[in-house]
């Protein structure tokens, strides 16, 4: 069974460029990416199938580091059936789900279990991480050997930090002999307890108890230091303040194996979008000042940070609609997550390569995954996407079995029209 | 001058022409109250529940008081009680009274933006009578009311607030509305009592009270709460008292006639000197309660102007 998909432009990330071609998938790979016209014209009369791309734009299927499925314990806020249908919608060909469900991932059997239920129900790719420690509770490591070998790809006590330095060094140091990468979340914990906004003048306006962009720093230089004593790999899964910047490039500098992401909330939205305590703009962190939105989108530009994220969140209405302070955390992500991140590049920040470097590339070779490039032999995980078609954002149209996402009435540009895992479509625009 | 609100939640989205016309019309109310039949009929056939989900005897009271001077059917429910505590969240208390048809309801809670949240899921008029550490905008308004008689004016006065500034909504509604009526703010406190970002408020911040307080016109001295005592804010009762407690010597430093204001209830000896607080020449403290109960008429009546032609249209 051959596919060849002709008349796109297509984005390679690893080469940094835009060029029009078509692209030849057999078994699920990509066999060739062909440009000239003699090379097409002998594929299309080879090719079992041939499909139009109508010029718009083929990538690399992005690769979403740190999605919350509801399996196990919260099914009715997001299944892998729903999730992945939002993902494939969205362009999305590998969801890394995250370990902090109920109860949290943090045994080879209960990452069996995810693994068969991602297999029977989702159509797009899962690679799960699991627990960094038991329970997720920071005091003993979970079996990081048995959780690699079941298919971890990463470690990661989710939102929650590892407080106990001692704890968490060990961890890092089991870690570092196995090769298994540490995702920690940078927020110090006890200057962070109970605050729901970033401190300053809106935070103060509203009256809601909040945190210095400090905390950020305080935490990710903790584990820097921890880094540099025992060698781990370690990705801090959201950096959202300039603050904590050159402490990131200081470290990178240095040799560290480190690297860092941002969720595309952080990236697109600011502390005012809250407005009169919006509880879908309550996120952890917190949504930051606009200096440190610029800052954060310029240090994805020049590279210093190396991954977009959704950091899906699904969370039904109840856990929503109550007093900001109470209500619960996060947004959902993985349909919105390449129309917002392209605000980015008709904003002049990234070009479409950057954007899926940050996007696919980056995240598929932090966690040692074959996706996330346009070359020969790479899976053809692929999202054919129209850059500048319009839409208004109706939360009701979401995929997702939860709702809670901050775009609703937002207007966004660019729509996927097709998305392919393993060179099978999973999605197709109507 | 109008006012155009449909709930009262905040000082921070009123016009000063709206606060005007609050003010004006508590004048009359004020009169009314002093004379020998403290009855008029603006809400007559109106239902007003107060619900507190905070404890509360003198705002609640004085709402209570204000509702009935005007004719309205007045309930109290104290929340804390009730079915919160089995569980029910804000919004279905909100739809279960709303079903009962009230006019006006008066929210005190403790958590900010909870009163914002409920205003959106009820078809009556929302007062805020506190939420949290957002706003207190009848207390803004009574304050306002009380400096105004007492000064002649609101604008070009300066207005020194002392205390705590960080978990006060009295604070932040005091500083938005005279800043709205030009008024000079200075604030004064230990800087782990002072909120973040203040720099940007335009105001003025001074740890030294002395030197806040010099030449002030209006002294407003803040509650501490018995929680913030214990180290954790502030080393000890008697350390505030001797740095921030408002006493005749820290006073001689403010202008001649200056006023003192406190919106209850007082720690004696905590943050204001007991003899002071009784002084009638300085201290203005029983004016308002008095202009509490005719602000909180006029917030009423207007709302309640608004929401009777709201349901003709």
């Amino acid at each position: 069974m051959s596919l060849l998909l002709e008349n796109a432009r297509l984005i390679d990330p690893e080469k940094d460029r835009v060029q029009p071609g078509a692209l030849l998938i057999e078994n699920g790979c990509i066999k060739a990416i062909l440009s000239a016209g003699a090379e097409i014209t002998a594929a299309r009369s080879r090719a079992a199938r041939v499909e139009d791309c109508g010029g718009l734009f083929l990538a690399p299927g992005i690769v979403d580091l740190g999605v919350k499925v509801g399996e196990p314990g919260e099914r009715h806020k997001e299944s892998f059936r729903s999730a992945g249908q939002a993902a494939a919608a969205g362009g999305v060909t590998t969801m890394v789900t995250r370990p902090d469900t109920t109860p949290p991932i943090d045994s080879p059997e209960q990452l069996e279990f995810v693994s068969r239920r991602a297999q029977v129900d989702s159509v797009v790719r899962i690679a799960p991480m699991a627990a960094l420690t038991k329970g997720r509770e920071g005091r003993e490591m979970t079996e990081i050997g048995f959780l690699s070998d079941a298919g971890a790809v990463a470690f990661s006590d989710g939102d929650r930090v590892v407080a106990d330095t001692k704890v968490f060094s060990r961890c890092l140091t089991y870690a570092r002999g196995l090769g298994a990468l540490v995702v920690a979340h940078v927020q110090d914990p006890g200057l962070s307890a109970g605050a729901c906004a970033t401190s300053g003048k809106f935070a103060s306006l509203r009256g809601l108890p909040s945190v210095s962009p400090m905390a950020e720093r305080m935490a990710l230089d903790r584990d820097l230091a921890l880094v540099e004593m025992t060698g781990a790999r370690y990705h801090a899964d959201q950096i959202t303040t300039a603050r904590a910047l050159p402490a990131l490039r200081r470290a990178k500098e240095n040799g560290l194996d480190v690297t860092a992401g941002v969720s595309i909330h952080h990236l697109t939205l600011n502390e005012l979008d809250v407005g009169d305590y919006r509880t879908f703009f309550k996120l952890k962190p917190p949504l930051r000042s606009e200096e440190d939105r610029l800052a954060v989108a310029e240090a994805v530009a020049e590279g210093l940070i190396d991954v977009i994220c959704s950091m899906h969140t699904p969370q039904d209405e109840e856990s929503k609609r109550l007093p900001f302070e109470e209500a619960a955390s996060g947004a959902v992500g993985l349909e919105t997550l390449l129309p917002a991140a392209l605000r980015l590049y008709h904003g002049g920040i990234l070009t479409l390569p950057q954007l899926f470097r940050v996007l696919s590339l980056n995240p598929a070779r932090r966690l040692g995954l074959e996706g996330g490039r346009l070359v020969a032999g790479a899976p053809a995980d692929l999202v054919l996407f129209d850059p500048d078609a319009p839409f208004v954002l109706d939360r009701f149209t979401l995929r997702s079995k939860s709702k809670n996402t901050p775009f609703d009435g937002a207007r966004l540009q660019g729509k996927v029209k097709k998305t392919w895992v393993g060179g099978a479509p999973v999605f197709t625009a109507e | 001058m109008t006012f155009r609100k449909d709930h009262l939640l905040g000082i921070e989205h009123l016009g000063p022409d709206e606060i005007l016309a609050v003010l004006d019309l508590a004048e009359g109310y004020v009169e009314l109250n002093r004379g020998p039949r403290k009855h008029a009929d603006a809400l007559a056939g109106l239902t007003q529940i107060n619900m507190f989900f905070e404890a509360s005897t003198r705002t609640q009271a004085s709402f209570e008081l204000a509702g009935k001077r005007l004719g309205a059917d007045v309930m109290n429910m104290s929340m804390q009680a009730s079915s919160i505590k089995k569980g029910e969240t804000l919004i279905d208390t909100a739809l279960t009274l709303n079903a009962m048809h009230p006019d006006l309801l008066v929210v005190r809670h403790p958590q900010s933006g909870a009163v914002d949240l409920l205003a959106q899921k009820v078809n009556c008029a929302v007062i805020n009578a506190g939420d949290g550490r957002h706003e207190h905008p009848t207390q803004a308004l009574l304050d306002a009311l009380t400096i105004r008689r007492a000064k002649g004016r609101l604008h070009r006065l300066t207005v020194a607030i002392c205390g705590d500034i960080a978990h006060s909504r009295v604070a932040r509604s005091n500083i938005l509305l005279l800043g709205k009526m030009e008024s000079r703010i200075r604030l004064i406190g230990p800087p782990t009592l002072m909120p973040a970002g203040i720099d940007s408020f335009g105001v003025e911040v001074f740890e030294d009270m002395r030197e806040g307080l010099k030449g002030a016109d209006v002294v407003m001295m803040l509650r501490l709460q018995k929680e913030r005592m214990d180290g954790g804010f502030i080393p000890s009762e008697r350390e505030y008292y001797h740095r921030y407690g408002l006493d005749a010597e820290k006073l001689a430093h403010a202008a001649d006639d200056a006023i003192v204001m406190h919106p209850g209830p007082m720690n004696r000896g905590v943050e204001i000197d007991g003899t002071l607080a009784d002084d009638i020449n300085r201290s203005v403290i029983q004016d308002q309660v008095e202009m509490g109960v005719a602000v909180r008429m006029a917030v009423m009546e207007l709302l309640a102007r608004n929401l009777r032609r709201r349901r003709a249209a």
